[in-house]
């Protein structure tokens, strides 16, 4: 950890992502490689261009890549949509789950479980409808956000209190529907809100992919305006930025990648707080560099946290959720300790 | 909206009249009929009737824990969100309803604990840690403790235990089933011992805050200009850290976490009284009462028979008040 501190990567941010995204390609790697029938990483690669064992290709093709591109695309989501948020708002701890987008997905969620099971607790419909409701229930709650912090445009800390305001009560009516359903449900549902990829598939990678990158893209290609907007309201309309118009446009696309990620992972939670904080310690304050920095580091959390969900205590699954935040916080925590300079936030 | 010392303290009055209205409320309704003459002769002409029987042993205890809990939840986020300049920061955010449930769900799945009694020791012991770990952490470092460290360091602790907690849980069903009722938080059904227990430190630590507020005062203005007028602004944090850790951790440890109290009712009391923390501490302790002893009344009626935690009424009651109030007014 100490190259951290000898070499400025606030200079150098190129070399900082190539870096992170460098472990991010050796992890995915590694955890293609480990489980129950272990791969070495020639094998890997012979088997992903099509040749090798029939049964190898199987096993990785089938099920451990959806899994590790889902980790990777979830993980790169909620840390763009988590810098975006702490930028617009200017608050350390503005995070896609505490102005209650997961919140609304849990809440639709347990409406599903709930609505669409029998006596015998088996669903009435397809669980592939899942992710739809999540993401309804993710995208509705967000413009209810928006709609009641809208008066004469959305000022950024109506919008955080009234955010926590809307998750609180998407919570405790989430609870209540918990309460009054079977214990069976209960469980599903603590494992849907911890946030686990047990079982993801190709069609919904195919499905998060290219929603993920193009909202990262145009969160990049809105770089300066997201620079202008973080100096603050007056001076941004001051050199001629279109403030609401541009934060409203944002916030969607935080909003979008939020959505996404947690249709298809659940809650998993702390990857959008702690990723962009991680970067703006390692790389700077300025967007395009931060911003990528924490997709690195988001795709880095979520990957190891489904590996180890995956390999630690199998046979049994303990949900990524759970790793997300016991890889991520000790190691934030390491760098607030050892901060030297000012660390902006 | 109470601009003059003088409606400040009547407020501080008629604060308290309304308390005493709803504790008695909380007394009279609810499942089992009963009548304000009944709650009367409950404690001045006491028999062994059910009713009686109820309104002592049930809705007593019910009553006083939700009261004191909901002004401990209050004051604690009120100085909370004052030292680390956070206006989103709040006992739970802190670490410490994190660390309570962790220390609960460790001694269900590794030790076995079943009593209350022990549920309130391991999470009083449970809060203290995470937010004494939060304090550690953040005052180590060049620059010592910044309030944005606090919030930090307080915000990754908080994720670090829930999510342990999470994982025994998800690991251990049977645990989650024993667990669940007093993860969800709830004033009723606890014996009042655990109050009695928790009083002198819930006391103790209202009073003593009460009686620094200016300090926090202080602090508001910057920590620069804090430490240029000779204050010394460590202390002033660690002081009064301590007593938000003892109400925060003993409101946990007597009723289970509870959230949202400590956020919304600060904002609520600072938009009626201003920015004076002699005043904000003592209205937030009567706010914070009012809210639980309310949602607590409310908690009864909403499913019954069945009963709501009394988190999820907090949550339904103060929501659409509070976002009628971040509405009207910015920089509550």
């Amino acid at each position: 950890m100490k190259i951290f501190n000898r070499f400025d990567f606030t200079r150098h941010p190129f070399i900082a992502t190539a870096i992170v995204f460098l472990a991010v390609a050796s992890v995915m790697l590694l955890s293609a490689g480990s489980g129950e029938f272990p791969l070495s990483p020639t094998k890997i690669v012979t088997a992903l261009f099509g040749y090798g064992d029939e049964f190898d290709r199987t096993i990785l093709v089938d099920f451990r890549l959806p899994r590790i591109m889902m980790a990777l695309f979830v993980g790169m989501a909620l840390a763009v949509s988590g810098a975006i948020l702490q930028g617009i708002t200017k608050n350390p701890l503005a995070s896609p789950d505490l102005i209650g987008v997961t919140a609304g997905a849990s809440f639709a969620v347990v409406l599903f479980l709930t609505l669409f099971s029998d006596e015998n607790n088996s669903l009435t419909v397809s669980i592939q409808w899942l992710p739809l409701f999540a993401f309804l229930g993710a995208t509705l709650t967000a413009l209810i956000v928006f709609t009641l912090s809208w008066k004469n445009g959305i000022a950024p800390f109506r919008l955080l209190l009234i955010g926590i305001a809307v998750a609180a009560f998407m919570q405790a009516g989430t609870t209540v529907w918990i309460l009054m359903g079977p214990i069976y449900q209960a469980s599903q549902a603590t494992i849907w809100t911890t946030g686990s990829i047990y079982g993801a598939n190709w069609s919904q990678v195919y499905v998060i992919m290219p929603w993920a990158l193009l909202l990262i893209v145009i969160s990049l290609l809105m770089r300066r305006q997201m620079n202008i907007l973080e100096l603050g309201d007056d001076i941004a309309t001051g050199v001629g930025s279109r403030v609401q118009r541009n934060r409203l446009l944002l916030l969607l696309v935080s909003t979008g990648l939020t959505g996404v990620a947690v249709a298809f992972a659940g809650g998993i939670g702390f990857v959008g707080l702690l990723a962009p904080h991680i970067a703006r310690r390692i790389v700077g304050p300025k967007f395009q560099s931060m911003v990528l920095f924490s997709a690195g580091i988001g795709a880095l959390l979520v990957l190891i946290a489904d590996w180890i969900a995956r390999v630690a205590f199998a046979p049994v699954e303990v949900p990524a959720g759970v790793w997300t935040a016991a890889v991520g916080a000790p190691y934030f925590i390491f760098l607030l300790m050892t901060e030297r300079k000012k660390g902006g936030s | 909206m109470l601009h003059t010392n003088t409606t400040r303290g009547w407020g501080i009055a008629i604060g308290i009249i309304s308390i005493l209205f709803l504790m008695g409320s909380s007394l009279v309704y609810g499942y089992t009929n009963t009548t304000w003459t009944d709650a009367y002769l409950t404690f001045f002409h006491p028999t062994t009737s059910n009713v009686h029987l109820i309104i002592r042993d049930v809705r007593l205890p019910r009553a006083l824990i939700a009261a004191f809990i909901g002004a401990c939840l209050g004051v604690s986020g009120a100085i909370l969100q004052s030292i680390t300049r956070n206006p989103l920061s709040s006992p739970s955010i802190l670490g410490v309803n994190a660390g309570a449930s962790f220390f609960v769900v460790v001694g269900v799945v590794f030790l076995s604990v079943q009593s209350l009694q022990s549920y309130m020791w391991l999470s009083f012991a449970g809060a203290s840690f995470a937010f004494i770990l939060v304090f550690i952490l953040s005052s180590t470092g060049r620059e010592g403790l910044t309030p944005l460290k606090l919030t930090l360091a307080g915000a990754a602790i908080t994720a670090l235990f829930s999510s342990f907690t999470q994982g025994l849980l998800v690991l251990n069903e049977t645990a989650l089933d024993q667990v669940l009722f007093w993860l969800a938080g709830s004033v009723a059904n606890r014996p009042l011992d655990l109050l009695v227990t928790a009083l002198p430190y819930m006391v103790v630590a209202l009073l003593l805050s009460f009686i620094r507020a200016k300090e926090l005062n202080v602090l508001s203005i910057g920590d620069d200009v804090a430490v240029g007028l000779g204050q010394r602004t460590v202390w002033i944090k660690f002081f009064f850290g301590a007593c938000a850790v003892v109400l925060a951790g003993s409101a946990v440890a007597v009723a289970g976490p509870i959230g949202f109290v400590g956020i919304i009712i600060p904002h609520l009391i600072r938009s009626l009284v201003g920015l004076d923390h002699r005043w904000i501490l003592p209205y937030s302790a009567l706010g914070g009462a009012a809210l639980v002893l309310l949602a607590d009344i409310g908690s009864r009626y909403v499913l019954m028979p069945q009963e709501l935690p009394v988190g999820v009424m907090t949550a339904l009651i103060g929501v659409p008040f509070f976002i009628f109030v971040a509405r009207r007014k910015l920089g509550i």
